[in-house]
């Protein structure tokens, strides 16, 4: 399901947490509904920390990652990575990055099998996010801008890119992910998608102003909608099976 | 099968309606922001100007008054200021929109853009209506109103004729001093000037003491007092009496002043009346100047005979005395009474200062001492060997003549309010003769030209055409007149004026 959050009065929601397919980092803000909405929508089934990086609240823009790592810059302090550590999940690596482009959830945007990365990030960098993240890196741009993890949203499923992005880019930006991408928009208009939504495999969070149209386009390219009968017969088809023979 | 390529223009989903759409900078379609945003917001649909109906000026806030057509650029500009919001957006195009002239509506449509998002702009075009309602602009109301003024000039002469006013009336149109009036009364012995403000009225009395001998007076009425801020609304009134000598006046006055004048005789002849009074002695020639201080310290200086006693006599003999003195030459002169000339032979000699004037067989003008009634204290001290029996004052030339002669020059007039009272006839009659009269005096003073504007009389026939018909053209050489170098171009601003050129 998509749903809608505010963040302190701010749409951009995408600034202030992370949402990945085992945790998810909310910023610590004055008032609790923030939290409490991705709480009743990853009802237990992932975590959902409260947490600062370098002592600010926007955390989704300094973070990146995905199932099985987190990365965080280097101005991370111990304390905040040692509580990181002790509320995330054993599986997932959390690594700290020496990178001049400290903004990591602005330079990279991931899902878990691929990573789009600023075209001039660090040689280092990008080993560490191929190992740490498990993926393949690509540098790319999105519709002629570098911040690729501003200006898109990607889960296993699907994509959403920035609007002006032309056919060609999306075919190219297709092909690499291997997930179907869509240009669109959130926030009733606004093209910067990474800091108006947070996607995972089954979750969307969208800023509060984001109109319903927006809305189903993300729920239909991210595969979000329960109600698709083919959806269930499609995924649990091979368990079934396995189940049953 | 032909190929078919797929569009190439990557579409994105209006965020509020769905419908597909290029991107742009809202992400959202023309309509949906049309529905969302109204840039004309804080612009009024609707506006007032105001018009004055009298003269049919439009006003321009704060204060001005401007007159401009229907559709002009003048009144796009008056209206487009009167939109207050319109400094927010971007003007892109204004224009009228044909509303029935007599509707009272003005009708403009406007094309505005204005930045709705960023990097998002909307241009969209409507129309305003504007309501002219009339109102009347404050230089109509002050003519309309009666009570607007707050100061008033009362001039006034204790002569029995207009002269003095004409000449008064020439002076202030040369100088523009009726310029802050905001209304010109004629009453009977003068003329009344009421001002807006006490300022103006000190400035007119100011010019007229400049002009002439005057004494003034002011007095003040309460209008309104207010107690707290002890403040008070008067209305002021200027009394400014005129010295009641004029030109050709015979003057008399007691041996005091006139030997403070020089020991000039006690009996003299006014000649100029300016800032001062010109005064000659007829029979020595000695010139004296009365300064209106010293007139109005006694008042005892008065006239003897006016205009109005003049007697025509007819020129006998001349001999002159060899005395000069300017333009005068001292001589004696033989006359006759024009009723006696042919009748008898009762000549009469009298020493006169207009021995290089008169020739045998002029005419003159003069008072008849003998025969006039006068009743004056100055004159009856004066011994009766002072008093000559005839005062020659000025050459007279023939009425017949003067007839004939139309004059090629003009006076411009001063917008006079002629009051409650019309002029009867017989009052009529004697205004038209002072003003001939004055005419005349012009033609035959250059000194008093000097002072005044002349204009050329665009309707006047040429003289040379004039004069193809008569026998005795040679008769009019002698006739005073103005030359056409003294004359000044009248400026006319009215409609006569655009008539008169396409005649031509």
């Amino acid at each position: 399901m998509a749903v809608r959050a505010q963040f302190e009065n701010s749409n951009e929601i995408g600034v202030f947490s992370k949402l990945t397919n085992s945790y998810c980092l909310v910023a610590i803000g004055g008032s609790e509904n923030f939290y409490s909405v991705f709480e009743s929508e990853l009802n237990d089934v992932v975590p959902v920390v409260h947490t600062s990086i370098a002592g600010t609240r926007i955390i989704g823009r300094l973070t990146a990652g995905n199932r099985r790592g987190l990365l965080v810059p280097n101005s991370t302090t111990d304390q905040e990575l040692q509580h990181l550590r002790n509320a995330l999940p054993d599986s997932v690596a959390i690594q700290r990055i020496e990178e001049r482009l400290s903004a990591l959830g602005n330079v990279i945007a991931c899902n878990d099998y691929v990573a789009l990365v600023h075209p001039d990030l660090d040689r280092e960098t990008e080993e560490i996010i191929a190992d740490v993240l498990g993926v393949e890196v690509f540098r790319q741009t999105v519709a002629d801008n570098v911040l690729v993890g501003s200006y898109c949203a990607i889960s296993n499923q699907g994509g959403l890119v920035h609007p002006r992005t032309s056919l060609q880019d999306q075919d190219e930006l297709s092909s690499l992910l291997q997930v179907p991408l869509v240009a669109g928009t959130v926030n009733r208009g606004s093209d910067v998608i990474g800091g108006g939504l947070v996607v995972n495999d089954w979750a969307a969070f969208a800023g509060l102003d984001t109109t319903s149209t927006e809305l189903s386009v993300v729920e239909s390219i991210f595969k979000l909608q329960d109600s698709q009968p083919s959806a269930i017969v499609n995924d649990m088809r091979d368990s079934l099976i396995d189940n049953y023979s | 099968m032909e190929y078919i390529p797929e569009p190439r223009q990557q579409l994105i989903l209006c965020c509020e309606c769905g419908s597909a759409i290029p991107p742009n900078p809202a992400n959202m379609c023309v309509n949906c922001v049309r529905s969302i945003v109204d840039i004309t917001e804080g612009i009024p649909k609707q506006a007032t100007v105001h018009w004055c109906k009298n003269c049919e000026r439009y006003l321009q806030p704060p204060a001005s008054w401007l007159s401009c057509d229907l559709e002009s650029r003048e009144l796009l500009a008056l209206c487009l200021k009167k939109l207050r919001g319109l400094t927010k957006v971007r003007l892109i195009d204004a224009g009228f929109v044909w509303t029935e002239p007599h509707s009272r509506r003005i009708k403009i449509k406007l094309t505005i853009q204005k930045e709705v998002f960023t990097a998002t702009i909307l241009q969209q075009t409507f129309e305003v209506e504007y309501v002219v309602s009339s109102m009347m602009c404050p230089d109509c109301t002050k003519i309309m109103a009666q009570n607007t003024w707050k100061a008033m000039v009362q001039v006034r002469q204790k002569v029995d004729h207009q002269r003095t006013f004409f000449y008064l009336e020439q002076l202030i149109l040369k100088h523009n001093a009726h310029q802050e009036t905001i209304n010109i009364k004629e009453v009977k012995g003068g003329i009344d000037f009421h001002f807006a403000q006490r300022s103006h009225a000190i400035k007119m009395v100011e010019f007229l003491a400049s002009m002439v001998p005057t004494k003034s007076k002011s007095s003040e009425q309460l209008i309104s007092s207010d107690t707290h801020t002890s403040t008070s609304n008067y209305k002021f009134t200027y009394a400014v009496e005129l010295i009641p000598i004029c030109k050709d006046d015979l003057v008399s006055m007691p041996q005091k002043i006139a030997n403070s004048l020089g020991h000039i005789s006690p009996l003299v002849l006014c000649t100029r009346v300016g800032n001062t009074v010109h005064i000659i002695d007829f029979k020595t020639l000695q010139i004296a100047e009365i300064p209106g201080l010293v007139y109005w310290r006694q008042e005892d200086i008065t006239p003897v005979c006016s205009m109005r006693d003049l007697k025509e006599f007819y020129v006998m003999d001349v001999e002159l005395l060899g005395r000069h003195a300017g333009r005068y030459a001292l001589a004696d002169i033989t006359i006759q009474r024009m009723a006696d000339v042919g009748r008898n032979d009762n000549v009469i000699i009298v020493r006169s200062h207009l021995g290089n004037l008169l020739n045998y067989g002029d005419t003159v003008l003069g008072y008849d001492l003998l025969t006039a009634n006068i009743n004056n204290t100055n004159f009856e001290r004066l011994s009766s060997d002072d008093i000559p029996s005839v005062v020659l004052v000025k050459k007279s030339y023939p009425e017949r003549r003067r007839k004939r002669k139309m004059r090629n020059w003009k006076l411009k007039k001063l917008d006079k309010d002629e009051g409650d009272l019309a002029p009867k006839k017989m009052e009529q009659e004697k205004l038209e003769a002072d003003f001939e009269t004055f005419l005349r005096d012009l033609e035959e003073d250059p000194e008093l030209r000097q002072s005044i504007n002349l204009y050329k009389d665009a309707n006047a026939v040429p003289r040379s055409v004039m004069a193809g018909g008569n026998d005795d053209v040679d008769d009019d050489e002698d006739a005073p007149e103005v030359p056409l170098e003294e004359l000044l171009e009248d400026l006319n601003l009215g409609d006569d004026d655009l008539d008169d050129v396409a005649m031509e």
